[in-house]
């Protein structure tokens, strides 16, 4: 009963995983096992030395996780305390705010160039202007972070409108009689009593900053502007140049980041579970 | 309507700091003008969400003439369906959904099913190791999936290369089977989190009871457990119908026949039909986005039970 479903995810996730590792050290074109080379840390090096897409993607996912962590992340938590005051018409609200994260982001991409478009888009019509929103490199990564924002943020509200109701109201009011203001008693109090939350909105902000991918690939198919570590991993593999030492060399790098924040997650899991 | 919506747009800004200071300065009671003040926000910003999907109906519906002769921002001179019907044709939306269907329906009772199996055995058996099978299942989840994506993909070729496999004619890489295996294999992890969890908290007496009644472990999971973990599973149902739903990226690299992929992966081979007219773009998008926006507001209550039991229950 527990055996199948293991193998099944051990098979597919965990070997996958360490072998995008292994494959890293090698050279290999992908054509039988016996063709693999070792390659020592030969695509390490190449890539940062000689793999130009490399530097800029990677300042692309510093910045996207910047932006999510600065921007959207707490414009999520600042919705949430907002609708946690429980207003009429707070389900409404809520509802509208929330409706982007059901869409995939490859669909996201394509209503936002409903608005991008540089001659039909809305924005440069209204404004009278000729701006390539997702075409123009020194732009188009900022164009591309707000559509994936409208999709981060209500994600973001949902996980701390449910944290918030999780609060013990009677800390907030043990604060107020302390002559806590609202600032005061969140920032003090009410913000660190949600500690499980917060971990968990930063483990899935950082992951999702991680993974994008859809949204860049339909509009150009990850370059000119928008290279991402995924998209190079996945051109690597189905694009013109393929080359498998590179796209496990970056996948593993992927890997270590995100090893970082599952361990953080999970140490806090096994904490929950004792206490 | 467009313009005031864009001014809306630029008032936000300003309205995020005065609802800031207003929360800031305003103690327990309640004072009024700060009431309206945090209405107004929250109505515009819940606005300012919607403004996308909703400009996207008004442009879908206008025909292409109307909109080349006197622009995206004018008073429609008539409305039209006439946008939907060449999306559906052009982008071949039948075929496409039909292949979701085919995808997302089996892969969908397989990760509910298999998690389930999973999580009673952990809940309910003291199987050594136990916790850390629950981290396995758990962090990979959290992998990105593009750190499995070339294994992934050459463990495909190698599996098709092999004797067994060719001399049947048996294939795995481009077929419905491949992307429905590892959508199985990464959701399981989720769903078995979820619901190990959930079965954990049930009453130990429930099952103990049956024990000693004579039941058969498939009995206890089938004809007690199962049934009480009807929250949850519809919750995840849900969830998991929309990111499945959703999936771009498996379909794409693991399929190669454009005509097989699952609709929101061939959103990549339409992209060039669709783009050079915003009107059919908008009309595309909107179907394809449709089931989606349904479950969203017939199970709405499901799917924000799912993510957040996920997240929040330890």
């Amino acid at each position: 009963m527990v055996g199948v479903p293991t193998i099944i995810n051990l098979c597919l996730v965990w070997l996958p995983a360490l072998a995008s590792v292994v494959l890293s050290f090698t050279r290999w074109d992908g054509i039988g096992l016996e063709a693999i080379e070792w390659a020592g840390t030969r695509n390490y090096e190449e890539i940062v030395t000689t793999y130009p897409p490399f530097w800029p993607a990677l300042a692309h996912n510093v910045i996207w996780l910047a932006f999510f962590i600065l921007i959207a992340t707490p414009a999520g938590l600042l919705l949430a305390v907002l609708l946690d005051k429980g207003i009429k018409g707070t389900r409404i609200y809520q509802s509208a705010i929330y409706l982007p994260v059901v869409l995939s982001l490859a669909i996201v991409g394509f209503i936002w160039q409903l608005l991008y478009s540089p001659d039909q888009g809305m924005i440069n019509q209204l404004f009278n202007i000729e701006v390539d929103w997702f075409g123009n490199p020194r732009i188009n990564l900022w164009a591309v972070l707000v559509a994936a924002s409208w999709r981060h943020v209500g994600y973001v509200m949902i996980l701390y409108l449910a944290g918030l109701k999780g609060v013990d109201p009677t800390l907030k009011e043990a604060a107020a009689i302390d002559g806590a203001s609202e600032w005061q008693a969140f920032r003090k109090v009410v913000f660190p009593a949600m500690r499980p939350v917060n971990v968990v909105v930063l483990v899935i902000t950082v992951i999702e900053s991680l993974r994008a991918f859809d949204l860049v690939y339909v509009i150009n198919g990850g370059r000119n502007g928008l290279e991402l570590l995924s998209a190079l991993v996945t051109q690597n593999i189905i694009g013109e140049a393929s080359r498998i030492g590179y796209g496990s060399a970056i996948a593993a790098i992927m890997l270590v980041i995100s090893t970082v924040f599952i361990v953080v997650y999970v140490t806090q899991i096994l904490r929950e579970e004792k206490a | 309507m467009s313009g005031a919506e864009s001014t809306a747009g630029v008032r936000v800004g300003r309205r995020t700091e005065a609802a800031a200071t207003a929360t800031v300065e305003r103690k327990r009671p309640p004072v009024r003008p700060g009431r309206i003040v945090l209405h107004a926000f929250l109505a515009l910003t819940a606005l300012a969400f919607l403004f996308p999907l909703l400009y996207a109906v008004f442009t879908s519906l206008r025909s292409y003439a109307d909109t080349a002769a006197r622009g995206y921002l004018s008073f429609p001179r008539e409305l039209t369906l006439e946008n939907f019907a060449k999306a559906w044709r052009t982008g071949d939306i039948p075929l496409h959904f039909l292949n979701t269907v085919v995808v997302v329906l089996p892969s969908l009772v397989l990760i509910l099913l298999l998690s389930s199996f999973v999580a009673f055995g952990l809940s309910r058996y003291r199987i050594p190791g136990r916790r850390i099978l629950l981290v396995v299942f758990t962090a990979g989840n959290l992998l990105p999936q593009q750190i499995l994506l070339t294994p992934l993909y050459q463990l495909y070729q190698l599996i098709d290369d092999s004797d067994f496999m060719y001399d049947r004619g048996w294939y795995v890489y481009d077929s419905y089977w491949g992307v429905i295996a590892i959508h199985v294999a990464f959701q399981i992890g989720f769903c078995t989190f979820v619901l190990a969890n959930y079965m954990q908290a049930l009453p130990e007496e429930l099952t103990e009871s049956a024990l000693v009644d004579g039941a058969s472990a498939w009995r206890q999971y089938w004809g007690i457990t199962l049934p009480l973990c009807r929250p949850p599973l519809a919750a995840l149902a849900t969830l998991e119908f929309t990111w499945l739903y959703n999936d771009f990226l498996w379909a794409l690299v693991l399929m190669s026949s454009g005509d097989k992929r699952p609709i929101t992966s061939a959103l990549n081979n339409l992209r060039g039909q669709f783009f050079v007219d915003n009107n059919m773009l908008a009309a595309g998008s909107l179907i394809i986005a449709l089931p989606t926006i349904v479950v969203y507001f017939l199970l709405q209550r499901h799917f924000i039970r799912g993510l957040t039991l996920g997240a929040t229950k330890g």
